[in-house]
């Protein structure tokens, strides 16, 4: 792996919902990101998949851990200071619907970026950067006049990629970024993104449920379950050699669109739901719902182990 | 084999602001007896007002049903009551929706919910419709469901709730289950209980199915059949093996393209079809994909395809599969098969 960019090291998110009740949003996770590097983030909802991004991003303040960029821990840095670290990472969010002002126009949306990290001097330059910007996501420089609403999701999608690029980021978490879009368009956002990554050696963190689309777009898949890491490998190896019942479930749990392989395929179907992740099970999070789970489980919570050359998970039989 | 459900030339449109909007054009095709017929197609492709539509659920106006007939078992659906009607839902047709959150009333226990239909179209009694609620609440695989029949949805989780819908929509022993994107809202590994359910309860009650989604990879694990949807059109429908080996239309091609396959190599791109579907106020003069084709020709643009049989299950509209049409069959659909 190259350099780590982004090393996340324990990091804890917990929120405080009331009658003395912590909610382990995100439960002691680390992993760290090379530069240039996509690392996949997959899990159901509610795995804290999402908060893990935003608490890395700074939205949510980290509980306890250390999120370092290129080797400066960022949790120890006041907010004003903080504000040069925003420009290297960025975020695009899940639904292009609802993450862009209706009240500003494209420029505006795109020009706010730069305002605020002081990026264009003069009126004119701020036009003229946006409209660059525009072209370079494959939309039209012209567009910079319109409203959100004139555009389809696929194009906000844009819009939204647009104004994350504005800052020259060097990491973006990338919020299941076209979960709200139609298949047609889905590979349309993800050639951009990996066109973007090659361009200008961008590094992202996907946070998605889409496993196909995970594996294809990912160098390392990380799975998470219940606020925390349970397996963390290389893509292919991830998904040829599963070591984790919860990974080996997820996986045979996607329906292929190939009917000959949905015919011959063995599909292990969990019982049960996600448990409450206030009340998260004693010992490892997933005996509750695993076929394999015994007393050793309930008793001991597995810690991350390799279990094949890079490749790492939480399982005592793994 | 019987057709359970026979929809002829079907139109509707509805009227808003801007103008009418073009919902579904001549949408024409049946489902036969114990049948799983999935429509696939993206949002605005006119796949869920094919299915409401057929449930007599389109608010008039703004919607119009224009043209067109749907018979279920022979009797012309669109020409009852609505009095007449009411005795067809949730008896002879079962629905269930994409969000279990919201489907269901918050305000009345689970087992009223399910009874209510029981009482209402099988005229049991409240004992009886009890304990058949219990039989159902147990058949979709909810624990203790004698007490389970007293609570309320809040109380049961996403996927629970989906079952509960089940229940409600086979409560009756109907004909025709139509499920619209019913795991769209659940997470994958609840997706896949919901999925095994339906296809085991399918074995069990021989129900006709009419799934609509957008997940390719759902169609090809328990549908039959398969119609695909664009801009308010059926364009191609055939088996699942026509469908996904040897589709013939542009479109349901650059859909197959544009996923990734899990085996896909990371170096070989993802084919994208560009650009975004038409707008249906003014729907296009031709055909409806034709401004997205790669392979368009001229007729493609003043002219609507008309419906080419392949085989005795795969037709399209598409001029390139026209009999007259000067090429033969595109390569593009040699590749796309996977």
């Amino acid at each position: 792996m190259s350099k780590p960019f982004i090393e996340i090291e324990g990091l804890k998110k917990h929120f405080d919902i009331g009658n003395h009740q912590i909610l382990k949003a995100v439960d002691d996770i680390s992993f760290s990101i090379g530069k240039g590097e996509t690392l996949g983030l997959v899990g159901e909802s509610g795995c804290g998949k999402s908060t893990a991004g935003r608490t890395i991003i700074r939205l949510y303040e980290p509980t306890a851990g250390s999120i370092k960029i290129d080797g400066t821990d960022v949790t120890k840095v006041s907010k004003s200071q903080f504000k040069a670290y925003r420009s290297q990472m960025q975020m695009v969010f899940q639904d292009p619907y609802a993450s862009l002002n209706p009240r500003m126009t494209i420029l505006d949306i795109i020009g706010e970026a730069l305002d605020i990290h002081g990026l264009a001097k003069s009126k004119a330059e701020r036009k003229r950067r946006v409209e660059e910007l525009l072209e370079i996501v494959g939309l039209n420089g012209e567009h910079a006049s319109r409203y959100p609403h004139e555009f389809s999701g696929g194009q906000r999608q844009r819009i939204g990629i647009t104004r994350a690029l504005a800052v020259q980021p060097q990491f973006m978490i990338l919020d299941e970024p076209i979960s709200a879009l139609d298949v047609s368009i889905q590979a349309q956002i993800i050639n951009l993104l990996i066109d973007l990554q090659k361009k200008m050696g961008l590094t992202y963190l996907f946070v998605a449920h889409d496993l196909s689309m995970v594996k294809y777009m990912s160098d390392r898949v990380a799975v998470m379950y219940l606020g925390k890491i349970v397996e963390l490998a290389k893509s292919e190896d991830l998904y040829a050699n599963p070591q984790h019942p919860y990974t080996k479930a997820l996986l045979s749990a996607i329906p292929v669109p190939d009917p000959d392989f949905e015919a011959g395929k063995e599909r292990i179907v969990l019982k049960g739901d996600l448990p409450s992740p206030v009340n998260p099970p004693s010992g490892c999070p997933f005996r509750t719902r695993c076929p394999a789970a015994t007393e050793r489980c309930a008793a001991e919570a597995p810690m991350l182990r390799e279990t094949r050359p890079g490749h790492i998970a939480a399982c005592h039989y793994a | 084999m019987k057709k359970i459900l026979d929809v002829k030339n079907l139109s509707v449109s509805f009227h808003v602001y801007g103008g009418e909007v073009q919902a579904i054009r001549d949408v024409s095709f049946d489902v036969k007896e114990g049948e799983a017929v999935a429509i696939v197609g993206e949002s605005g492709s006119g796949k869920s007002v094919t299915a409401q539509t057929i449930m007599r659920l389109i608010q008039t106006p703004p919607g119009k049903i224009k043209a067109g007939e749907v018979l279920l078992d022979g009797q012309d659906l669109l020409k009852l009551s609505e009095k007449e009607m009411q005795k067809v839902r949730g008896n002879k047709i079962g629905m269930i929706f994409q969000d279990p959150m919201t489907s269901l009333n918050p305000t009345m226990t689970v087992g009223k919910q399910i009874m209510e239909g029981l009482i209402q179209h099988q005229s049991l009694s409240k004992g009886a419709a009890k304990t058949r609620a219990i039989e159902l609440l147990k058949m979709v695989g909810i624990p203790n469901p004698e007490t389970r029949i007293s609570q309320y949805p809040h109380q049961f989780s996403g996927g629970m709730r989906q079952r509960v819908m089940i229940a409600i929509a086979l409560a009756c022993n109907p004909s025709l289950l139509i499920a619209d994107e019913p795991t769209t809202a659940l997470d994958v590994t609840i997706q896949a209980q919901i999925l095994q359910l339906m296809k085991d309860l399918q074995q069990e009650t021989k129900t006709s199915i009419i799934l609509i989604t957008h997940d390719l990879g759902i169609v090809a694990d328990i549908c039959d059949r398969v119609i695909v949807m664009y801009a308010g059109q059926i364009v191609e429908t055939g088996t699942k093996h026509d469908i996904f080996h040897n589709p013939k239309h542009p479109y349901t091609q650059g859909l197959l393209k544009s996923l990734p396959r899990l085996d896909q190599d990371k170096n070989e791109p993802l084919v994208p079809i560009f650009g975004s579907p038409p707008d249906l106020i003014k729907p296009p003069q031709g055909c409806g994909f034709c401004a997205r084709c790669d392979e368009a020709m001229h007729i493609c643009e003043t002219e609507s395809p008309e419906t080419t049989v392949l085989s005795d299950t795969h037709a399209l509209r598409c001029w390139l599969q026209h009999p007259e049409a000067k090429r033969p069959a595109s390569a593009g659909a040699k590749e796309a098969s996977v």
